[in-house]
């Protein structure tokens, strides 16, 4: 028996809503399968379990808002094992709703299926109380949009008022304040930054892209998050969390890649084993999480699991950021806007693409040498692209 | 296609990308990029998106010329061997 809990999905979570059982009792699951989705701060959020068995016991129903490790189901047949990862889990308690359950009759889904939905949408059916597995999606890949949502809305007959009150991009403002305040409240950062030549980059990767499709090209973003995983290997420090007052280093590599969402908001969900992939993998990932990040369909484990991250404000941003350490880790990475700018070299003075590189690590865990050693290694790096 | 038939794509594929924006309010001559709030990731996955659509493939080194609507819809036109709209 293991129990299936609401999972701490960020620093400051406290709570959060119970959207969609994707399985029923008696049903069996296997690790990775996605068996709920969980409405946070930061959006709806898929949960996956991590254990073989049978759903024994659903606690929770849909929506009903409870805290953080609340069990919300049981598995059976998986004896002295944890329905999720540790670093999901969370302090067991008993189901103790904080926001009443509103009773919502539905069907479940196939266990594993994934719904494309937008966020807006979401909002806007949990809003009106309509159960999102039963409306036809008419976006892109049959994404349910908010045209969709108000259709099946009219079609609906009058009823009383929802009283539930969906998730808004003004919580998860209130949500970023409440982890960047604590990082800066807590955590001594030190500051750094280099300035990259990009050149050998940007005409290796020009080449590279030259002669495939458009689906098989890949962006400058995929080179500074590659490079920026590797130089961890040089520099493990940089890679873990800081917890209970002492730094615990993990040796796989998962970095947090920012995403921007549209009106505003950010996550920074994982790119698994980010050193270890190819640039065409990473590429694919990283199109797979922006994609889910603003349409909805983000896994608990991707929001858990980052061991650093990175962000990259791409064309359209400033020359230099400097991050917010994410709590628990212990540093990020931050790639600005390329420029062209006139660079020493060899030969004299020549324009070149130029990228700021900063970073931002936690003082308690590492000095500014080491992140200095990771800054060079970074750059040393973007100039062997064919070897990344 | 027509130039009202690519415009009419184009837009259904930056509405697909943005959903949140109203390509309809949209100038011709101005920034899809601004306009719509598209980062890199959106613009190649709008290219990937026309070549799957049309068959335009399009080179890194003209993407420039599809920052505005008007200059995405010329590009396309032509590359589809058709310099004249026909309405």
């Amino acid at each position: 028996m293991s129990d299936f809990k609401m999972p701490a999905l960020g620093a400051d979570m406290e709570a959060g809503t119970l959207v969609e059982w994707h399985v029923k009792q008696g049903d069996r699951v296997k690790s990775g399968d996605v068996i709920a989705v969980v409405e946070t701060q930061k959006g709806a959020i898929e949960v996956e379990v991590f254990v073989e068995g049978v759903v024994s016991n659903i606690l929770v129903p849909v929506g009903a808002r409870v805290p953080v490790g609340t069990v919300l189901a049981r598995i059976d047949g998986a004896a002295g094992e944890t329905a999720q990862p540790a670093a999901a889990a969370a302090r067991s308690t008993t189901p103790q709703v904080v926001a009443a359950p509103i009773p919502v009759a539905r069907p479940t889904i196939a266990t594993g299926a994934r719904l494309k939905i937008t966020p807006v949408a979401r909002r806007r059916a949990a809003a009106l109380n309509i159960d999102v597995t039963t409306l036809r999606g008419t976006g892109a890949e049959g994404a349910i949009r908010l045209a969709d949502v108000e259709a099946a809305a009219r079609a609906l007959p009058a009823s009383a008022p929802s009283i539930r009150r969906g998730v808004d991009l003004s919580e998860m403002r209130k949500a970023i304040a409440a982890a960047m305040s604590r990082s800066k409240r807590e955590i001594p950062h030190y500051y750094l930054s280099e300035t990259v030549d990009l050149h050998a980059a940007l005409t290796w990767l020009e080449n590279f892209n030259r002669d495939r499709e458009p689906l098989a090209r890949i962006l400058p973003a995929v080179l500074f998050l590659k490079a920026a995983a590797l130089a961890l290997r040089a520099q493990p420090k940089l890679n873990g969390f800081y917890e209970s007052g002492a730094f615990v280093p993990m040796s796989e590599i998962h970095i947090g890649w920012a995403v921007a969402l549209r009106g505003g908001g950010l996550v920074a969900p994982a790119i698994r084993d980010t050193d270890k992939k190819s640039l065409a993998d990473l590429m694919s990932s990283m199109r797979d999480l922006v994609e889910r990040a603003r349409r909805g369909g983000l896994r608990a484990s991707e929001l858990t699991s980052p061991t650093m991250t990175v962000t990259s404000v791409g064309d359209r941003g400033a020359e230099t950021v400097t991050g917010i350490i994410y709590p628990p880790q212990v540093a990020i990475v931050g790639f600005g806007r390329i420029v062209t700018r006139p660079f020493v070299v060899e030969e004299g003075i020549a324009p070149r693409p130029l990228v700021t590189v900063s970073l931002a690590a936690d003082h308690r865990v590492t000095d500014g040498h080491l992140g200095g050693l990771y800054l060079a290694e970074v750059a040393r790096l973007l100039q062997e692209p064919e070897k990344l | 296609m027509t130039s009202d038939e690519i415009r009419s794509l184009l837009l259904q594929l930056i509405s697909d990308i943005a959903p949140e924006a109203d390509p309809s309010s949209v100038a011709d001559d101005a920034d899809i990029r601004e306009a719509f709030d598209l980062d890199s990731m959106d613009f190649a996955n709008l290219v990937v998106a026309i070549h799957k659509r049309t068959g335009v493939n399009i080179p890194e080194v003209d993407y420039r010329k599809l920052f505005t609507i008007g200059g995405a819809i010329a590009y396309v036109e032509k590359a589809l061997g058709q310099p004249d709209s026909g309405g």
